[in-house]
């Protein structure tokens, strides 16, 4: 089963994936990572993608970011099929990516100066506004093993939006924090959304931070990578991880996940 | 700081202490062991008739020729044995095999290419550097999280960028040791082929200390000795310390 719904409001479409499979070929076995996906999303808006672990979340993340083709399908953005990476879409992972032999501020020029027509001043000042944005202009001389998981993190945003992404691709950016660490992330997120409209494509297995960020929640199914079924959240924003609307969305949407993944099981 | 510094001097006076008891003992003869006063006095002369000088010079000289083009042959076929299989299964399994071999063993070699000329300690040299080079950078690029490219792709970075802004520093902790070890190596077989080979384009420490054998002059022996591994120290501190120092800053381990 799969549904479909363009995206709610008056937007331009910004990413569109039409039909799109990915297979993995290793020695030992074929993997489908993802299985005739087509998913379209707004300008400006901020999609979760939600699933066990497996169901082809990064892969999709990895197309749309141009580290990756599609073997069947087209990804485009703008209208464009996407051809390789750039910094119009820059994704943030997981895992610590920040370089440890640049400081602070080191890593968040490191994008700014492959963005054409930027001097000098020009790519220092927005480094530091970034910096600003995120709390941590403090440690811009800092080295990245000085810094919390949290603070790590934040940096890693801002090397992210310094180069004024068009499309931002987070990969369970938050899945390796404390719950507390979360909390002030969620915050923060929602407020540079709000002030820079990025569209944002947002990878976590935390149906509660998923409903908490996106407009639309989409479920994915594993073995091969499917969309199952989409929500929209129309809570007004901020929003609180600990509200009880929110919490009524994210009790549906688990139930919801509940039900495929143990039916799964049980096929 | 200023501790450190005492304890060492202290350490130092008191090694220079027992050599002139073990002198004054008369245990060896002062022809084995001579004096720490004589072999100053032997340094001394040496300064003042330039023999030494030209003799580090031209010791040196071919070491940072021969380490350098080392570093420069070594580090892009290590970049190359980590990215392709094929220079792996060729130039990897190679360097691998010499590295295991001692460099003196390339002094002969070296004559019977070369003859006695410069040409011949600087292949020396550089056959000590490049292979455990060569290793050393292929471990280190094989070694760096593959999650540094792929972000460094995603902000569009690309070929050459990323070789010499991502890999090529992230792999640096590698290359320093490799670097260390290859100045080692290179110092050893430089010294080996000094000793061993009359060169007839120049008299380097090696030389100094073998004629000082030849000439049963034991002061020269052993102050020879000491002008080579300070120069070592030398090297170490003025170097690879700094390097090693900032390492430590900026990635937070205690290496080295
Ligand atoms: N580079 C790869 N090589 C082989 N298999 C892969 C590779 N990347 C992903 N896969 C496989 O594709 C499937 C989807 O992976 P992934 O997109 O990472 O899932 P998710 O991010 O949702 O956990 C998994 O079965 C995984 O093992
Ligand atoms: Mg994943």
């Amino acid at each position: 089963m799969q549904s479909v719904v363009p995206s709610p409001g008056t937007n331009p479409t910004k990413l569109v994936l039409e039909h799109v499979s990915k297979w993995f070929r290793t020695s030992s076995l074929h993997v489908q990572a993802l299985d005739d996906v087509t998913l379209r999303i707004a300008e400006g808006e901020f999609v979760c993608l939600v699933g066990p672990s497996g169901c082809g979340k990064s892969t999709l993340l990895n197309l749309i970011a141009g580290l990756d083709r599609p073997d069947g399908g087209t990804v485009q953005a703008d209208s464009q099929t996407i051809r390789g990476p750039g910094p119009h879409r820059l994704m943030m992972f997981q895992e610590a990516a920040l370089f440890p032999w640049l400081t602070v501020l080191g890593n968040v020029l490191f994008g700014l100066k492959l963005v054409h027509g930027l001097n000098a001043s020009e790519r220092r000042e927005k480094a530091e506004y970034f910096l600003e944005l995120v709390g941590l202009k403090r440690f811009m001389h800092s080295n990245v093993h000085e810094l919390s998981g949290g603070m790590r993190q934040r940096v890693a945003l801002a090397r992210s939006l310094a180069p004024n992404p068009s499309v931002l691709l987070m990969d369970e950016p938050f899945g390796a924090l404390d719950a507390l660490t979360r909390e002030q992330l969620y915050g923060d997120i929602q407020r540079i959304w709000s002030q820079h409209r990025k569209t944002i494509v947002f990878v976590t297995h935390n149906v509660r931070e998923a409903v908490c960020l996106g407009d639309r929640v989409i479920l994915f199914s594993p073995n091969p990578g499917r969309i199952r079924e989409e929500f929209s959240i129309p809570l007004p924003r901020p929003r609180d991880i600990n509200s009880v609307d929110l919490a009524r969305y994210s009790t549906e949407i688990t139930r919801v996940l509940k039900g495929y993944v143990q039916s799964e099981v049980v096929e | 700081m200023i501790a450190r510094w005492a304890v060492a001097s202290l350490f130092f006076a008191c090694v220079i202490g027992l050599w002139q008891l073990a002198v004054n003992a008369q245990i060896w003869s002062p022809l084995l062991l001579p004096s720490p006063a004589s072999v100053f006095t032997y340094l001394w002369s040496a300064v003042e008739d330039a023999t030494l000088w030209e003799a580090i010079l031209v010791t040196v000289r071919r070491l940072l020729i021969g380490y350098g083009l080392g570093i420069l042959i070594g580090l892009p076929l290590g970049l190359l044995t980590a990215s392709f299989k094929w220079s792996q299964d060729t130039i990897g399994v190679l360097a691998l095999g010499l590295q295991t071999l001692p460099s003196v063993c390339w002094v002969p070699l070296a004559l019977l290419w070369f003859g006695q000329t410069e040409a011949a300690m600087l292949f020396v040299v550089v056959m000590g550097t490049l292979w455990s080079l060569i290793i050393a950078t292929d471990t280190g690029v094989r070694t760096i999280p593959p999650i540094y490219s792929r972000a460094a792709r995603s902000m569009g970075s690309s070929g050459f960028h990323t070789w010499t802004h991502v890999i090529l520093p992230a792999a640096l902790p590698f290359l320093l040791s490799g670097m260390k070890q290859g100045w080692a190596f290179a110092w050893r077989s430089l010294m080996a082929a000094e000793i061993y080979v009359t060169i007839l384009t120049g008299f380097g420490l090696g030389h100094l200390l073998h004629y000082g054998r030849e000439l049963n002059a034991m002061d020269q022996v052993i102050g020879v000795m000491l002008v080579i591994v300070m120069i070592g120290l030398a090297v170490d501190k003025t170097l690879f310390a700094p390097v090693e120092r900032f390492l430590h800053r900026r990635w937070g381990t205690a290496r080295g």
